[in-house]
């Protein structure tokens, strides 16, 4: 059931006064085990509540328990939460929350001079301080306090004296520690702490004494943010103004896994998803089994190679197919996403990104998939390539994957990373009755007799979708080369020739029907900054405060990777220099000039992590 | 409601297209019996799919009037299972090869069939790679002089049936090219099993890797090798059908009835026990050693995955009605903004 909530006033009301503030960038920090996720998604749930714009980055290790207290097992979750409209979960820290002295070191450089650093002295001790490979106690580093404005707080002991009463044992009350952190972060940012009581009580259903101790830490949390001296004031920062409308908090694996199945209903074609665990990936495959009333069959194929050629036999029954992965596994799908290409049916490739070559950095981001996404299979075999731009973006473009993917029977790859997978913005619920129906057609039965022509084409190059079934209309597709109109097996030398280009017009064509591009600031100028997927966010705040500050800049940024919109050429060609900023090594560059002949300078950086937008101002400001 | 179906002939199943497997393959044997046996099925073109990978025997649903995939080397099985989870009222047949099925796919033939996903899976073991002219396979026997082993292989062979048996199968069988009435009989058995039928057909290749079953298939040899399996009856062979199959202790024995026991010690068949020991060691026999059995080893009931999987969408839509997108939108936390 939805919670319906109007924004709403600080629940209970601190006695402090309050500074205003028009936004906040928090980290929380600590071990693995520390719950720092979930303290971070509950911040972020309670800021999108209290109606301001936020934006967020979870930013974890591999393992699953890297070794207790070490930098190597340090998690983070960055959240902004504001009262303007933003695009990214913030440069610089206003406040970062540790919960030991690996954490701490790992994260400090990004807190801004006179932040807030709230530390957990309990967990400094010297086995803490010798796993985090430190000689000495950063806390006692003497001009900590002149730069920061630091709130020591004995948080393991005070947890332990809050649940005392519930007589737990000291390893299930330390467990509550972090809800004891996120109570002072709401405390202190005047955050309502109904909706967490509410996730507690949900999350800890069949164990009341776990939910009444995490209760009770969350509130001593509250309250000793409220009655100690450490803090003078709370800050509070206003609702956004965001358009009218209902709302939620989204992930991008959530909007994605909505979205499909938003699709799946548009065009009446039950979802199918085949599909292998991959980080960060799996989410889709979790929210999707979810969803069994609404029809969609999931099927955890025993490989990549399986997941995509499920996805394809049901697509060839008439299913909205689906295969979801990252890097590693698109490459092992590649064979079979060529089969679909020459065998045109639709099907859906959702390229989760993540740091290559190779196995990688499975939890960091990175855009290097695109030249994979457009090139990563044997043979001339083009196909659409879209990319979402944020994490409530995974909605829209799943939606329109289908679309192409349907109208033009081919696969479309659509790319999102795991900066967009994880992060989570406010989504505005879009009014069902508004979507506009994805129309598939079949062809109907014949009982003629006459041989079926499965390759004869429409004005598009799109080739029917006939199904299994149907009377009179067997046919067998294969990746052998097809003859135009007839579907059978040809060696012909001009015939292969043919099929070749029909295949990569008919991908060309997309074009047709795709927006085109609009550039946001001047149609002409200096310098256009070009953007796809995940940097939309940064590239946009830099921009809009470039402009702002009289800088000659625009941008575009482009959802359709392959084809480009029509118009993409001469918007190109009104600028002195276009500037693309990618998390690779300049693969969107590559395309762009080869394809219009253009220099194109890059901005380019292979950290693992997203853009900084102070990382994309400087590189404008370099142009002045 | 029935409706009464058009009675089709093999030559309706025969799609337009020109066979083209080398003359005397074992292949057009199948091919054959295949066409026969599927208008008995009362099953219409229209509702049946050949679905298969790369190599010879993967060209076989060209050749069928019906919906076909030729698809990629070795992964048929996961398309038939996209294909069946979606689309159980079709009938979905899966054509593969040694190669195609244990080499390169081996690890989906093992996943479809321990799913027990209701379709016919089909290997043609000739032993050797055909397509490719005359490389070793996985069931090709050590010390197989090919064009890729010239010292002898030094591969241990699979024996298809055992990896089946160990995949958890509910449907094993084998057949012969060669044994026509066999073979069709086999099939057709095959199509009746709910869940995957896995059947072996062993399949001359004339070309690269002629006479590999002619122990099996020759006048005057094939009484004394050829074990034929038949539910109910004691497992007896031989050309004067007085050799049998006698258990001693775990390892069985050839023995001859009259001199070396009585009938009533002969194994007695019943593919339907649920155990699959028996079956193992059927799969396990072989020349020269054994006489290697032929028709239907096993044959068990399992819920199968399409029905599984449909079964749990029905559920939950019984139980929470059909999902609408005004509740998937809004499930959890709102605000609204005016």
């Amino acid at each position: 059931m939805a919670n319906t909530t109007e924004q709403s006033e600080q629940f209970p009301t601190s006695q402090k006064p309050a500074i205003s503030v028009r936004g906040v960038t928090v980290r929380l920090a600590g071990d693995s085990g520390d719950g720092m996720q979930l303290l971070g998604s509950q911040l972020t749930n309670t800021s999108a509540l209290a109606g301001n714009d936020v934006a967020t980055f979870p930013d974890f290790p591999a393992e699953i328990r890297a070794p207790r207290g070490t930098r190597a097992g340090v998690s983070g979750f960055q959240v902004q939460f504001s009262s303007d409209e933003i695009f990214t979960p913030g440069d610089g820290l206003d406040a970062l929350v540790v919960m030991n002295p690996a954490a701490m070191v790992t994260n400090i450089g990004d807190l801004k001079d006179g932040g807030i650093l709230i530390v957990n002295t309990d967990s400094f001790d010297k086995k803490d301080l010798k796993l985090a490979a430190l000689d000495k106690n950063p806390l006692e580093d003497e001009n900590l306090s002149e730069k920061y404005r630091v709130i020591r707080v004995s948080m393991t002991k005070l947890t332990r004296g809050a649940v005392e009463e519930l007589g737990l044992s000291p390893k299930v009350a330390d467990r509550c520690k972090n809800f004891f952190a996120m109570g002072l972060v709401f405390w202190l940012y005047g955050r309502d702490i109904e909706p967490t009581l509410r996730f507690i009580d949900a999350k800890f259903k069949g164990k009341p004494e776990i939910a009444d101790a995490n209760h009770r830490a969350l509130k001593a949390g509250w309250n000793y943010g409220e009655t100690t001296e450490d803090f003078a004031s709370t800050f509070s920062v206003p609702a956004a103004k965001l358009g009218p409308g209902t709302y939620r908090n989204i992930m991008g694996n959530q909007a994605l896994a909505i979205g499909l199945i938003t699709a799946s209903k548009l065009s009446d074609k039950p979802l199918f998803l085949g599909t292998y665990p991959i980080t960060p990936a799996s989410d889709v495959l979790h929210e999707l089994s979810k969803y069994k009333s609404y029809g969609v069959r999931t099927f955890q194929a025993e490989d990549e190679i399986a997941a995509v050629c499920s996805a394809i036999g049901a697509s060839f029954g008439g299913s909205m197919a689906v295969t979801t992965s990252s890097g590693p596994g698109i490459a092992l799908k590649g064979e079979g996403i060529g089969l679909a290409i020459i065998m045109e049916l639709p099907l859906i490739v959702i390229d989760i990104q993540r740091g290559g070559p190779s196995t990688g950095l499975p939890t960091k981001t990175e855009q290097s998939d695109l030249l994979q996404a457009m090139f990563g299979r044997n043979g001339e075999s083009p196909m659409p390539v879209i990319a979402a731009s944020s994490p409530s973006d995974c909605f829209d473009v799943a939606i329109e994957a289908w679309r192409i993917a349907t109208r033009f029977m081919t696969p479309v790859m659509l790319m999102s990373d795991g900066y967009i997978a994880n992060g989570a913005e406010p989504w505005k619920i879009p009014d069902v009755a508004s979507l506009e129906r994805i129309v598939v057609k079949h062809p109907a039965g014949d009982s003629s007799g006459e041989q079926y022509k499965p390759y004869e084409r429409d004005a598009m190059l799109a080739r029917p979708w006939a199904l299994p079934g149907t009377e009179g209309l067997m046919h067998r597709l294969g990746g052998l080369e097809k003859q135009d109109g007839t579907g059978n097996v040809s060696y012909d030398p001009e015939n292969h020739e043919h099929m070749t280009r029909t295949r990569a017009q008919k991908v060309a064509n997309v074009a047709e029907v795709i927006d085109d591009i609009e550039v946001y600031g001047n149609n002409s100028g200096k310098l256009l900054v070009v953007s796809w997927g995940g940097p939309f966010g940064a590239c946009r705040t830099a921009v809009d405060q470039c402009l702002a500050e009289g800088h000659d800049v625009s941008h575009v940024h482009l959802r359709w990777l392959n084809p480009f919109p029509k118009n993409l050429g001469d918007v190109l060609s009104s600028f002195e220099r276009v500037l693309v900023p990618e998390l690779n090594s300049g693969q969107l560059r590559m395309l762009l000039r080869s394809q219009f002949l253009i220099d194109i300078d890059g901005l380019n950086k292979v950290q693992g992590k997203p853009f900084a937008v102070s990382e994309i101002i400087e590189k404008i400001k370099s142009y002045a | 409601m029935s409706v009464e179906l058009p009675v089709l002939k093999p030559g309706d199943f025969a799609s337009d297209q020109d066979v083209r497997w080398c003359p005397g393959c074992g292949d057009y044997s199948i091919l054959a019996q295949m066409k026969k046996m599927l208008p008995t099925l009362g099953i219409s073109r229209e509702q049946t799919v050949f679905i298969s990978g790369i190599g010879c025997s993967s060209r076989f649903p060209y050749y069928m009037n019906t919906y076909g995939l030729h698809s990629i080397h070795g992964r048929a099985p996961a398309f038939a299972t996209g294909l069946k989870s979606t689309r159980p009222d079709l009938s979905v047949w899966v054509i593969t090869g040694d190669g195609d099925g244990l080499s390169i796919g081996g690890n989906h033939l093992l996943h479809a069939i321990r799913r027990n996903i209701d379709i016919n899976i089909i290997l043609f073991n000739n032993s050797i790679y055909g397509l490719t002219k005359g490389q070793y396979s996985p069931t090709s026997a050590v010390g197989k002089i090919t064009k890729s082993t010239p010292a002898g292989s030094i591969d241990h062979p699979l024996r298809p049936l055992t990896v089946a048996i160990a995949a958890e199968a509910t449907f094993v069988a084998r057949s012969v090219d060669f044994h026509i009435k066999h073979l069709g009989e086999t099939l057709k058995k095959a199509a009746e099993h709910r869940g995957t039928s896995f059947v072996e057909v062993y399949q001359n290749c004339n070309v690269f890797n002629d006479g590999q079953w002619s122990y099996m298939t020759d006048k005057e040899t094939k009484d004394d090798n050829v074990l034929v399996l038949e539910a109910g009856k004691p497992m007896v062979f031989g050309k004067d059908g007085n050799k049998g199959l006698r258990l001693n202790g775990f390892q069985p024995q050839v023995v001859e009835i009259g001199k070396d026991c009585e009938l009533d010690e002969i194994l007695v068949h019943d593919p339907t026990v649920a155990d699959p020991t028996t079956a193992f060691l059927l799969t396990r026999l072989q020349y020269p050693r054994f006489p290697e059995p032929i028709g239907v080893i096993r044959d068990v009931d399992r819920p199968t995955y399409d029905f599984m999987i449909n079964d749990q969408i029905e559920a939950a839509v019984e139980s929470s009605g059909e999902g609408n997108l005004q509740d998937l939108f809004t499930r959890g936390d709102t605000w609204t903004v005016d």
